[in-house]
C-alpha cells in the first residue's frame, strides 16, 4: 500500500479537486480518505452513500452537579481557560470554553463536578460512485478536537486499504501547519503540494514544506493557476528545484474547476479537455513516484 | 467594534477582503488589522508598513526539576493529555501535547514542575500610514493555533480604544482556532464563494456562529461562476447577503501580486462600500 497525502498551506488552491480527479481515475483500487474534517467536501464529488456512520467521541467537558455545588469557587479560581461563571449566584460551566482537563473537578471539595464525554463529530464509510471505498467525517459545530477525528480518519482508511488488499490510499488534508495537518501527515509516502501562482500561495507553500520536511516525507508539487503569475510560477519553481521537489505539471487558471464542480462531476467526468488530460497525465507521474 | 472575517471553506477571499476592506475604512476610521490566521498569515503580503512592535509568544509549559521529586506518578496521573509520563525514574514532558492548564504543576506535592514559558510563535505589529496591522504567526511543528490566536486578541485589546474599528481575518475551518478568532466580536463576515464547496462549507460556517450566538452576514465572492445554491440557502434562511462581488479575473491577478484591489476595480469598491455601510449598521 502507497499512501498519497494531498495538502497546501493555503485553502482553495484545488486539493479537492485533484484529490477527487484522481480517485475517479483510479477507482476500486484506491481508498479515498477525506481528513478535512472541519470543512469536509470530497462526499459531495464522489457522491459518497454514507452506508456506516459512527459517533466519534473524544475529550470531556466538566458538569457541576447544582444540587450538591456550594459554591466555593475553588473551581473557578484554578480553570486556566476561563470555562467557569456565576450566573444567577450559581457556578457554571461554559462548555465551548471548557478544555476537559479535569482541574476543577480534582480541586472540587465536594465532589460536585464531573467530567462527561463529548460527541464531538461523526465518522462515515462510504461506497463513492467510482466504485472506491471511502472514509470520512464531520466535526461537530464548534466542536474541537479535529486533530484526533483527523488520526481516526486516516488509520481506519489505513486498516482498509491493508485488509482489501489496495494500492493506494489518496488523503486529501486540510489547510494550514496546525494539528490536523501534523495528523494528517504521519506515515505518508507522499506529500502533493498543490500551490497556486499567487504571492499568498508561495509563502504558504514554503511555511507546510517546511512541517513535511521535519516529518522526512517526500514532496512533490502541483502549481496550479501558474498563468495569473509568471513571475511568482519562476519562484515557486526556483524553491521546488532548490529543495528538490519534484514538479509533477503546471495547470492553467481555469473556471472547468468550478463549472464542473457546480454538476457535482470531477475533472474526468466533465468531459474531453486539456485538463483532463493533464490531471490523468499527473496522476500517472504521482504513481509512478510512489511505486518506485 | 470588532468584526471578524470568517468563512469555513479557505481559499474563499477572506484576506482580500480583510485586506481591502481594512485599507478602504482607514481612509475615513481608526483602523487595525489583525492577522488571526496564525497557520498561514497572509495579510502582510498585501500591506506595507513599517515594524513598530514585535514579541514572541509563549505559552506555558511545565518543566521536571528531578531534585524535590519523589516520582510519585500524580502529575500522569492528573494530565488528561498524555503530555506528562513518568518514564523509569524520570518525568518527561510533550510541550507540545500540553494544553497550559496547570493541573500537573500546582498538584505536585513537591513543587518538582513549575509553569515556564515555552516559545510557540511571534507577534508583530506593523504601522501604514493610517492604518494598524498585527500579524500573528505560528511557529512550523506547534500544533496549537488557539493560545497565540488569544494572545494576538489581547494584545489588540489593550492597545486599541473602544472606537477603532478591529478586524480579524480568521484561519479558515470551523474548529477551535475559528471560534477563538470570532467569539468576542460584535459581527462576523462569513466570505464564500457560489459552488457547492462554497455552500456546503457555508452551512458549516452558519451553524458554528449559530452555536456562538453570533451575529453574521455573508459576502459572496467570485458570483457567477458556479451557481445559485448559495444565494438560494441564504434567502431561505433569512441570512443577510451583504455583498456580491462579481467573479473577475482580474482580481485574481492583482491578488497574485499582493496588491489591493478596489483601487483599480470600480465593482470592487462598489461591494467594499456595500460592507462598509452594512457593518456600520451593526449595533
Amino acid at each position: 500500500m502507497k499512501e498519497v497525502v494531498i495538502i497546501s498551506g493555503k485553502g482553495g488552491t484545488g486539493k479537492t479537486s485533484f484529490a477527487a480527479s484522481f480517485a475517479y481515475l483510479e477507482k476500486e483500487n484506491a481508498v479515498i480518505a477525506d481528513c478535512d474534517v472541519d470543512a469536509a467536501n470530497m462526499h459531495l464529488l464522489l457522491e459518497a452513500d454514507f452506508r456506516y456512520q459512527e459517533d466519534f467521541y473524544s475529550g470531556e467537558i466538566a458538569v457541576i452537579d447544582e444540587e450538591n455545588c456550594i459554591n466555593c469557587g475553588e473551581c473557578k479560581e484554578v480553570c486556566r481557560f476561563d470555562a467557569i461563571h456565576v450566573i444567577d449566584d450559581q457556578h457554571r460551566v461554559d462548555p465551548i470554553s471548557c478544555e476537559g482537563c479535569w482541574y476543577c473537578s480534582r480541586v472540587c471539595p465536594v465532589e460536585a463536578i464531573d467530567m462527561k464525554t463529548q460527541k464531538v463529530g461523526d465518522f462515515y464509510l462510504s461506497m463513492t460512485k467510482a466504485q472506491s471505498e471511502m472514509v470520512h467525517a464531520k466535526l461537530g459545530f464548534a466542536a474541537e478536537n479535529s486533530g484526533k477525528l483527523v488520526a481516526k480518519v486516516k488509520n481506519e482508511a489505513k486498516k482498509l486499504t491493508l485488509a482489501n488488499k489496495k494500492e493506494f490510499l489518496i488523503v486529501d488534508g486540510s489547510p494550514g501547519v496546525g494539528c490536523p495537518v501534523i495528523s494528517s501527515l504521519s506515515g505518508a509516502d507522499l506529500a502533493l503540494l498543490v500551490t497556486e501562482a499567487t504571492v499568498s500561495g508561495l509563502h504558504d507553500l514554503k511555511r507546510v514544506y517546511k512541517l513535511v520536511k521535519s516529518f522526512n516525507i517526500e514532496a512533490a508539487c502541483i502549481i496550479n493557476k501558474y498563468d495569473l503569475n509568471i513571475d511568482v510560477t519562476k519562484e515557486i519553481e526556483a524553491f521546488l528545484e532548490e529543495e528538490d521537489i519534484t514538479l509533477i505539471t503546471k495547470i492553467a487558471y481555469d473556471e472547468t474547476f468550478a463549472k464542473a464542480l457546480s454538476q457535482a462531476k470531477t475533472i474526468i467526468e466533465y468531459g474531453d479537455s486539456s485538463l483532463k488530460t493533464e490531471i490523468e497525465k499527473s496522476w500517472q507521474y504521482i504513481k509512478n513516484i510512489l511505486r518506485s | 467594534m470588532k468584526i471578524t472575517i470568517a468563512s469555513g471553506k479557505g481559499g474563499t477571499g477572506k484576506t482580500t477582503i480583510s485586506t481591502n476592506l481594512s485599507s478602504y475604512l482607514a481612509k475615513e476610521a481608526d483602523v487595525v488589522l489583525a492577522d488571526l490566521d496564525v497557520e498561514e498569515p497572509n495579510s502582510k503580503l498585501f500591506i506595507e508598513g513599517n515594524l513598530i512592535f514585535e514579541k514572541a509568544c509563549d505559552k506555558m509549559v511545565p518543566q521536571w526539576k528531578k531534585e524535590e521529586c519523589t516520582l510519585c506518578g500524580n502529575c500522569e496521573e492528573v494530565c488528561r493529555f498524555n503530555a506528562v509520563i513518568k518514564v523509569g525514574d524520570e518525568i518527561l514532558v510533550f510541550p507540545e501535547l500540553c494544553h497550559s492548564c496547570y493541573a500537573c504543576s500546582e498538584l505536585c506535592p513537591t513543587e518538582s514542575l513549575p509553569m515556564m514559558p515555552q516559545k510557540i510563535g511571534e507577534l508583530k505589529h506593523f504601522k501604514t500610514e493610517n492604518l494598524d496591522f498585527v500579524e500573528g504567526r505560528l511557529d512550523i511543528g506547534e500544533e496549537q493555533a488557539v493560545p497565540l490566536i488569544s494572545q494576538v486578541i489581547e494584545y489588540i485589546d489593550e492597545k486599541f480604544s473602544q472606537d477603532t474599528i478591529k478586524l480579524f481575518d480568521a484561519p479558515p475551518g470551523t474548529s477551535c482556532p475559528v471560534i477563538e478568532a470570532s467569539r468576542g466580536s460584535d459581527f462576523v463576515i462569513l466570505v464564500t464563494e457560489s459552488t457547492p464547496f462554497g455552500l456546503n462549507d457555508l452551512k458549516l460556517a452558519v451553524e458554528t456562529m449559530r452555536v456562538l450566538c453570533q451575529k453574521f452576514g455573508v459576502v459572496i465572492n467570485r458570483h457567477g461562476i458556479g451557481d445559485n445554491g448559495v444565494e438560494e440557502y441564504c434567502n431561505a434562511e433569512g441570512i443577510p447577503i451583504i455583498a456580491k462581488i462579481p467573479n473577475d479575473r482580474r482580481v485574481a491577478e492583482l491578488y497574485s501580486k499582493g496588491e489591493l484591489i478596489y483601487p483599480k476595480i470600480q465593482e470592487f469598491e462598489t461591494a467594499l462600500k456595500q460592507i462598509a455601510q452594512f457593518v456600520g449598521g451593526v449595533k
